[in-house]
């Protein structure tokens, strides 16, 4: 669920703004550069799960790496609550920032661009380019705002299965994402299974926890009691709630990190966890000393602030509303009598699962009830339980466990698609 | 191949569905997957291990094997290995359960506590055997339940288990006749293949 930008900013210091990558690594062999996003129009109507229709809709992609011949070599990364289609690379030579996920995708990179075609996309109802509610309405000549149709993960694979369709794939190699990003990969392994040859879902959940509903509320309820909401028709006003979106991603922050990577990141610095944090438990101070008043005293306040000042800037609340509710409903066991096992029981592709020690939003728990889900359902599952300080924002680091199985899990996949094939 | 592998293999039925417990790095599955086309699925702790399961393109799960086989519905599969890995069980005697529920059969294979070289060790020092075969000291080893191969038959029988073959090899993995007439005394490593009755 987090977001594709402010992840990184997990391992700078609060105040630091985001000119903290090296130019140099846009021209790193391991990146894929300059990247420049295309935006694919469908005029198809679709049919979403509330009953509405979207007559039609744009879909911003970005893509990495060549698809070879056989058109066999295509990954589709899914993004989660706040990311978009910029998953790797940089929009410009004066881009300070890579893509969200550019850790895992480049040449050389788990996901390998010299092997694999990457497709990246915004999904609908998002704010980075893709129909959603900044978009203008065709009945009304204004944005949507709170009109757009609310859209669910069924939906976003249904739309995904278009562009898949318009770039002439018949068969993922794989289908990649990490929370929310993880439940649209398990949507694909239900709906459009012979699309899929293999499935990796990170730190994902088979349906939420009343406590992530909680908090998905508190966010929401946050950006709606906001004055300047305006009953979602900010826009109109020249406004938006900014109090609200804050108050919201500040909260969702809190639940993508761990108590023990808060008290590494406040605690002296963030120098070592075991020698000097012990005692400190993350309480670094802002100036050295208490104000004795409302002010900032303590880092992990000012990093708050700052996260919920950059996110408020730069995404659109209507879209948080939609995302949150996104993955309220998703639980793909309501078609199957509450039985999992059953909407997994068609399909052929290979699962790998990964989850985090310290992730209390999807802990492995969560994971694992999909392990015993998909082994009930007979299908082949690789799991993996990786040891993790970083929370629930550890799928989008380069934790080598993480990454090699990854890399290995996927290089299996080229061998036995590509090469064995040709 | 090491002829404990091969004896096993002999057990393996085509195209069946395989578990192996503790597979380690899962030479034994990746072998059984390519001659006899098995669907197969290891358990291992071990990160590295984990790791080149996955590179070798097996399906590995991250399970401790002491907190049971609850996530695997009964008869899910043909058959249930547990190699080298009984004696370092908190409850060997549930999982063999446990393997049993879930598989239709079981292949086991133990080193045999009951082997002369234990017996003489343990009679004429009056110490806990250490050697190539038990390399661990009595407080720092993850072998916590050596059993014999008498012990394991009186298990098996306990249980109202089905012994359907019995083999012991040496730690070359190499089986004799004297083995074969003696395998509590001589045999190094006991290999069974069992179901339920």
């Amino acid at each position: 669920m987090p977001n594709d930008t402010t992840q990184l900013d997990a391992t700078q210091t609060p105040t630091a703004d985001a000119a903290i990558e090296a130019p140099e690594s846009k021209d790193a062999p391991d990146s894929v550069g300059i990247v420049t996003p295309v935006s694919y129009h469908f005029d198809e109507p679709l049919l979403l799960r509330s009953g509405k229709t979207l007559l039609a809709y744009d879909l911003m992609v970005e893509t990495y790496g060549e698809l070879n011949a056989a058109r066999n070599n295509a990954i589709l990364i899914c993004h989660a609550l706040s990311g978009d289609h910029h998953a790797a690379g940089y929009h410009s030579a004066t881009d300070s920032k890579p893509g969200w996920w550019d850790s895992a995708i480049g040449p050389g990179k788990a996901i390998d661009t010299t092997k694999f075609f990457v497709v990246a996309l915004n999904n609908l109802g998002g704010c980075a380019g893709s129909t959603g509610p900044t978009s203008i309405n065709p009945d009304t000549g204004k944005p949507y705002g709170p009109d757009f149709p609310v859209v669910t993960v069924r939906d976003w694979v249904k739309s995904q299965l278009q562009l898949m369709d318009r770039l002439a794939i018949k068969k993922w190699a794989a289908v990649i994402g990490g929370s929310l990003g993880g439940m649209q990969v398990q949507r694909w392994a239900i709906s459009y299974p012979d699309r899929v040859a293999n499935a990796v879902c990170i730190a994902s959940a088979p349906k939420l926890s009343a406590q992530n509903i909680a908090f998905n509320e508190v966010a929401r309820y946050s950006i709606t009691s906001d004055p300047n909401f305006h009953a979602g028709r900010y826009l109109e006003h020249n406004t938006y709630p900014k109090q609200g979106l804050m108050l919201a991603r500040m909260v969702g922050h809190i639940t993508y990190l761990s108590d023990s990577a808060m008290r590494a990141k406040f605690g002296n610095a963030g120098s070592q966890l075991e020698n000097t944090t012990r005692g400190n438990l993350g309480r670094d101070l802002r100036s050295g000393t208490l104000s004795f008043g409302l002010n900032v005293d303590f880092e992990v306040e000012s990093y708050l602030h700052y996260q919920g000042e950059r996110f408020s800037s730069n995404f659109d609340a209507n879209s948080y509303l939609l995302m949150t509710k996104a993955l309220d409903y998703f639980d793909p066991s309501v078609d199957y009598g509450n039985d999992l096992s059953k909407a997994f029981a068609g399909g052929d592709c290979k699962f790998l699962l990964v989850s985090f020690s310290t992730d209390w939003r999807f802990p492995p728990e969560r994971s694992r009830e999909l392990v015993e889900t998909l082994l009930k359902a007979g299908r082949e599952v690789t799991y993996l339980e990786v040891e993790a300080d970083q929370g629930h924002d550890a799928f989008l680091m380069p934790i080598p466990r993480y990454i090699n199985a990854m890399r290995g899990f996927l290089d299996n996949a080229y061998k036995e698609l590509v090469c064995d094939a040709s | 191949m090491r002829p404990d592998q091969e004896i096993i293999q002999r057990w393996i039925e085509p195209d069946s569905r395989v578990l192996d417990l503790g597979c380690g790095d899962g030479s034994l599955l990746a072998n059984i997957k390519l001659t006899k086309k098995v669907k197969g699925t290891g358990l291992e702790i071990d990160s590295d291990k984990i790791q080149t399961c996955v590179e070798r393109g097996l399906n590995v799960i991250e399970q401790n094997l002491d907190a049971g086989l609850w996530n695997f519905q009964t008869d899910s599969f043909d058959t249930v290995l547990l190699a080298q890995t009984l004696q370092a069980l908190s409850h060997p005697d549930q999982l063999i359960d446990e393997m049993l529920r879930v598989g239709r059969r079981g292949i086991v294979t133990f080193p045999n506590f009951g082997n002369w070289k234990s017996r003489v060790y343990l009679s004429s020092k009056g110490r806990m055997p250490v050697s190539k075969f038990m390399p661990h000291a009595w407080y720092d080893t993850p072998n916590i339940h050596f059993c014999t191969v008498r012990d394991f038959d009186a298990l098996c029988k306990e249980k109202n288990i089905k012994i359907l073959e019995r083999t012991v090899v040496n730690l070359k993995h190499e089986g004799s006749l004297w083995m074969r007439l003696f395998p509590n005394l001589l045999g190094e490593i006991a290999i069974y293949h069992i179901a339920r009755s």
